[in-house]
């Protein structure tokens, strides 16, 4: 895991397209704290929301979405396919595959992927 | 990368470190009621105004959970379906809408391998998608043909409703509400029913809506032969 963490570090060193969250917003945790856990902390939540019901956590994968997945320059929003999805400009650069998006949706709620 | 100096390096070691070892002490923050072991959740269906509406609670199941179809009638999902049932000797016919039953002993969370299904302490009975491998063991099971297998990759689902290729999926009584407004959640489906043919109500409540129709006008479970209890009731069944 320390592997794949220290190159996510050094994605945005190498990797020439890191897309910015929304405007005025702050992440809930610090970056590196993200960097290196941000899978624990959805994955912790996720049974908290699903079996016990509670719904109003701060590490839930929408808000994530809601935030990141910010429109590209084409006016549009990446969706999962993307290399200019959030989570994918890191995934695809350290080749984890990410399978949340089979089932979640990947771009921000109320929002529509422009063709 | 921005060079880190020697006290913000340990901080934020600490700092990774503590989520590391303690992210149950971490997510003690989350202060949300959730799914609570007092209620009882469950509807009520009066079938009588079921025969000739069009089919509404359906279509606001699906668009609430962003079920599409494929125009394959054969593997698409139904949340809720219409069956319509006659009587051979009378020829009476009726309809009436059937969900998943939210069973008190559920036959698809008693044969699920991996324990995917679910039910909560509320009585709702769900999938965990996380941890289902699509058997489909549990669409053998249930009595009630409830559950569906997803044959489709599907993309832009709707937030509150998570579902993909390779999982089984069924009603899980707008549980999104529930978990927001309680008692007072109402769900897709009775919203939409024009003849306000569906109540959804705590069972355990005796001064809620559904106990008090229930009281004074009783109810029937389909297949109540099987002992499973489920949380949906309807009346009108009388062929």
């Amino acid at each position: 895991m320390s592997f794949f963490v220290s190159f996510a570090i050094h994605a945005d060193d190498n990797n020439s397209y890191l897309p910015k969250a929304k405007a005025g917003t702050k992440c809930v945790e610090d970056r590196q704290i993200m960097r290196t856990n941000h899978m624990d902390l959805i994955l912790h939540q996720r049974d908290k929301t699903m079996r016990d019901g509670k719904r109003d956590g701060r590490h839930s994968l929408k808000e994530c979405i809601n935030c990141h997945v910010t429109k590209n320059d084409k006016n549009e929003y990446p969706n999962i396919d993307s290399s200019q999805h959030f989570c994918n400009s890191c995934h695809t650069y350290v080749a984890v595959k990410t399978d949340c998006f089979s089932c979640h949706r990947s771009i921000p709620e109320n929002k529509q992927v422009k063709k | 990368m921005n060079k880190l100096n020697r006290r913000e390096f340990i901080k934020k070691t600490t700092n990774t470190a503590a989520i590391s070892i303690l992210p149950g002490v971490f997510l003690q923050t989350v202060n949300a009621k959730g799914a609570d072991v007092k209620n009882r959740w469950g509807m009520l269906i009066d079938t009588r105004g079921c025969g000739d509406c069009k089919n509404e609670c359906i279509t606001a199941c699906h668009s609430e959970h962003a079920v599409k179809s494929f125009d394959r009638p054969q593997t698409d999902s139904q949340w809720i379906r219409k069956v319509t049932v006659k009587n051979r000797k009378t020829s009476h016919t009726m309809a009436l809408p059937i969900m998943c039953q939210h069973c008190e002993k559920p036959a698809c969370v008693d044969v699920c391998p991996t324990g995917a299904s679910f039910k909560r302490v509320d009585g709702i009975v769900l999938v965990d998608r996380h941890i289902c491998i699509g058997c489909r063991y549990c669409m053998m099971a249930c009595p009630y043909k409830a559950r569906n297998f997803v044959h489709e990759n599907l993309s832009e689902q709707n937030t509150i409703s998570p579902r993909g290729k390779g999982t089984v999926e069924a009603c899980t009584m707008c549980v999104h509400r529930i978990d927001k407004d309680g008692a007072k959640a109402k769900t897709a489906c009775q919203q939409a029913c024009p003849k306000n043919s569906i109540i959804f109500g705590d069972l355990n409540d005796k001064n809620s809506g559904i106990s008090k129709k229930l009281k004074a006008m009783g109810a029937r479970q389909i297949r109540a032969d099987l002992n499973l209890n489920p949380a949906v009731l309807y009346q009108g069944l009388d062929l």
